[in-house]
């Protein structure tokens, strides 16, 4: 079942970067979420897969008790989850103030300093 | 010691402040401090020339094995006395010579600054700290050279003077690094009492081409005297102080002192006497067609140091001798001609020779110390400057006819630069100048007439300097020197070849203008070669800056992406391709249920879709989807609170979007049908790269995982039967810290991004 999600994660790193690379800074910001979602099943599933048993501790055990998915990661990503979402909502704004005040959401209409 | 090597370095920071005290007297003030030093050392001259140098040690990284000592013997006294006695007529002379200059305080900070830096320098037995006193001689020549900092030509010279000598400074840093690595120790004494390992090693060469860098641009030698003759734009005292009587022989110091280390092969033989001869011959010449009174000393100047250099470099007892008495006559003599030069630019507004003439009636102290400089120079009897130059001649003729002949023409033409440059201002009909000389005060005749009277002394009685002088040859040579120095060795060879020089050196004097004629047609390489080089040099750094600067930093967001994602990609790629065995990665397609393959291909197609999207709501859309796949996956192995996260965090940020975005007109095409190509293959290079990540990832696990900790002890520690949220508020609980910090950052640049009202057109 890894070899499926690698190739996910393979096609949303690809479209991120490309997104990334376009003139229109809206596309710019859609490619961020994408290598955000990218990058968060790349730990995800780099750290192995476990199907359907979440990692907690059954009523009445004082610790896990036969296979669990890996708790770590999922730290990780839960994290990284909401910094993202952080980045890409100053992102938005910040591109929709710039778009309101020079016209355009071409990246090559802001090189100038005057608006 | 360490307190008469530092002290200079103290005095010198409060010079600003002690200088507002009293600014009339403040050079006389500044110079009694070097005078005390002086009498310090003139004190320890029983000690060494007895052959009990002084020796004082303290640590200074003893982690590293570095330790701060320093060495008083033979030849460090002969400088430190250099340093210090020339630094006393030089300072007092300062303070009229720079009388009323607005930045006069900053001149005595970095000229005493120097002065310590140049006393590290000859006394350090560590080859660490006498680099670190090296570098910081070059940076207080770039400060004091530059001191006219309102004249684009001053600070070109002093540019031009750091980048040569701080070029050779790193090659030295370089070559002191790698010989104390082969030595086995960073100490002078302890490297020359083995040299064997040093020289014995393959990269011995090295070491010599290094420290030969440094040595070199130091010491002006050609291809690199250039930048000696622009450094001219300092202030005189700074020139006679700087680039005659000592920073310019630091290199000649370090090759005297590491000879013993690094010395004695057919390299070193060969390169130094090479380069020394070349410069001594070259310079001399150069320094006939100069009109510039102070360049023409600068000239000579390096003529001398080449001289100095040849003779270290053929290495002998005879040689060595030569060189040291040879140094201090020239300390004596070129310093107050540097010196007699300054009082002439002060008094007549010119430095000119072809303005200058008739002096002697106006200024006749000056020209009495000027005769006696040039007379020296010229190597002239009863002068210290004959005894040198007889000094040198015996050496040579040891040695061969070759060298001998140089020594004969440079003497030769040194003779009739010390005519140009000491008597000629002052014979003849009185010119016209811009201001009307006379005698200047005390304190500027002071070190000509003194160093004079010291050049007369001792050129009378030889006996005087000379146990100083063998103390000095016998630390270069390793071993007890008795010289025995006399004006009148009776008629031998030498006082042949002197006369021969002296006779040569009249006729060049006579012939200059038809000499000076001939140079300007036929020799337009030498004037100008090597710093046309350097111009040329700059030219090139600068303009490869400037190219470079333009094609990486071109302001364009997708140019740097596609460079780093490339480059990354590229070398991944080939790392992989090269080193890894393929073998290790396992595809592995079992098991994979319908409804994840439903789900794989769901996210695989939203994500093409985001992509290919014509108008800005399709590609949310699109994103959506990929988002809550990407939280379903969660769901199916076994990550609920990741899932419930994504859910809710993926429709906030949907919302956002369009709410942001909504009224945005479609996509343009902006883009060219090759752009996007290239684009796209750099994408799918970059997500290829991470397909095979994963799989390398999943099928290659190197270390025990450590989430075994976090599974034993979530309930017993931290009392949660969620390990995932024990981690993150308990066991990681900082990281979560700096996640809200960083969420509250972010919130508080969209409010203030949305409050802002532009003054042109803001509305919100």
């Amino acid at each position: 079942m890894e070899g499926l999600l690698a190739i996910v994660i393979g096609v949303l790193y690809a479209s991120g970067v490309y997104m990334l690379m376009r003139r229109s800074i809206v596309k710019l910001i859609i490619g961020l979420a994408l290598l955000a979602h990218g990058a968060s099943l790349l730990v995800f599933t780099a750290a192995g897969l476990t199907r359907a048993v979440p990692p907690v501790i059954p009523e009445g055990a004082k610790a896990i008790t036969g296979t669990v998915a890996d708790p770590l990661p999922q730290a990780l990503i839960l994290t990284a989850i909401v910094i993202s979402f952080g980045v890409q909502a100053f992102a938005m704004v910040l591109a929709y103030r710039a778009y309101q005040t020079v016209g355009t959401d071409d990246l090559d209409g802001m090189k100038a300093t005057d608006t | 010691m360490i307190v008469v090597v530092l002290s200079g370095f103290a005095l010198a920071l409060l010079a600003p402040s002690l200088y507002r005290l009293s600014a009339r007297w403040a050079g006389c003030v500044f110079s009694i401090f070097p005078a005390v030093l002086a009498l310090w050392f003139l004190s320890h001259m029983g000690e060494v020339v007895g052959g009990h140098g002084l020796r004082f040690t303290y640590p200074w990284i003893p982690a590293m094995g570095l330790e701060l000592s320093f060495n008083l013997d033979g030849l460090g006294l002969l400088f430190a006395l250099a340093i210090t006695v020339v630094g006393t007529l030089i300072i007092t002379y300062a303070g009229s010579y720079l009388h009323g200059h607005p930045s006069l305080p900053r001149f005595y900070l970095f000229i005493l600054m120097f002065m310590a830096s140049m006393l590290g320098v000859v006394l350090s037995d560590n080859l660490i700290a006498l680099f670190v006193f090296w570098e910081l001689t070059s940076v207080t020549s770039y400060f004091l050279i530059g001191y006219d900092h309102d004249k684009d030509t001053a600070r070109a010279a002093a540019l031009q003077a750091l980048i040569v000598t701080g070029t050779g400074g790193l090659a030295l840093m370089a070559g002191v690094l790698l010989m104390g690595q082969i030595g086995g120790s960073f100490e002078i004494s302890a490297l020359a009492a083995d040299n064997a390992a040093v020289q014995g090693h393959r990269l011995y060469p090295l070491v010599l081409a290094l420290v030969f860098a440094g040595a070199f641009t130091k010491s002006a030698q050609v291809p690199f005297h250039f930048w000696l003759p622009s450094a001219m734009e300092a202030p005189t005292p700074v020139s006679a102080y700087l680039h005659s009587a000592t920073m310019v022989k630091a290199g000649v110091y370090l090759l005297a002192r590491l000879s013993p280390v690094l010395g004695g092969s057919d390299i070193w033989l060969y390169v130094v006497t090479g380069f020394g001869a070349a410069t001594m011959l070259v310079s001399a010449y150069q320094a006939l067609y100069q009109t510039d009174l102070k360049k023409i000393l600068a000239y000579s100047t390096v003529s001398v140091l080449g001289t100095l250099t040849m003779l270290i470099g053929l290495g002998g007892k005879y040689a060595i001798q030569a060189a040291m008495v040879f140094l201090m006559a020239h300390v004596l003599y070129k310093a107050a001609l540097f010196l007699v030069a300054g009082s002439i630019d002060h008094e007549t507004g010119t430095r000119d020779v072809r303005q200058l003439g008739g002096l002697r009636k106006t200024m006749p102290i000056i020209c009495a110390g000027a005769a006696v400089g040039a007379l020296s120079m010229a190597g002239l009897p009863p002068f210290f400057g004959f005894v040198g130059k007889e000094a040198l001649y015996e050496a040579l003729t040891h040695d061969n006819v070759l060298v001998t002949v140089v020594g004969v023409l440079t003497s030769m033409l040194l003779f009739a630069v010390a005519w140009l440059a000491g008597i000629r201002p002052f014979s003849g009909e009185e010119t016209h100048t811009p201001k009307h000389p006379h005698d200047p005060p005390w304190t500027m005749w002071l070190g000509p007439v003194f160093l004079g009277c010291l050049s007369v002394l001792f050129g009378l009685m030889p006996a005087l300097p000379e146990k100083l002088l063998s103390a000095a040859a016998g630390s270069v040579l390793g071993k007890e020197v008795h010289m025995h120095l006399a004006l009148w060795h009776g008629f031998n060879a030498l006082l042949v070849l002197s006369l021969v020089t002296f006779a040569l050196g009249v006729l060049v004097y006579l012939n200059l203008a038809r000499l000076q004629r001939v140079t300007e047609f036929a020799l337009p390489v030498v004037r100008r070669g090597p710093s046309q080089w350097y111009a040329l040099w700059l030219r090139f750094l600068n303009w490869s800056a400037v190219g470079q600067t333009r094609v990486l930093q071109n302001g364009y967001l997708r140019l740097y992406l596609a460079t780093i994602m490339t480059v990354t990609a590229v070398l991944a790629w080939y790392t992989f391709l090269a080193h890894a065995d393929a073998g290790v990665i396992e595809f592995n397609w079992g098991d994979i249920g319908v409804h994840e393959w439903v789900l794989g291909i769901v996210a695989l197609v939203a994500s093409i879709a985001t992509v290919r999207a014509k108008t800005f709501l399709r590609a949310v859309v699109a994103l959506g989807v990929v988002g809550y796949s990407v939280a379903l996956f969660f769901v199916l192995y076994g990550a609920p609170d990741l899932a419930m996260t994504q859910f809710l965090i993926e429709t906030l940020s949907l919302i956002l979007f369009v709410f942001v975005f909504y009224y945005m007109p479609p996509f343009k095409r902006f883009s060219t049908r090759p752009v996007i190509m290239r684009h796209a293959a750099i994408g799918t290079a970059v997500g290829a790269l991470f397909t095979l990540l994963v799989l390398v990832a999943t099928s290659v696990q190197w270390h025990p995982t450590i989430s075994t900790y976090f599974s034993a002890n979530s309930y017993l520690m931290g009392q949660g039967r969620n390990i995932v949220n024990v981690i993150l508020v308990d066991f990681r609980g900082f990281d979560t810290l700096g996640e809200i910090t960083v969420l509250a950052v972010a919130g508080i640049g969209v409010y203030s991004l949305i409050r802002l009202r532009l003054g042109k057109g803001g509305d919100s």
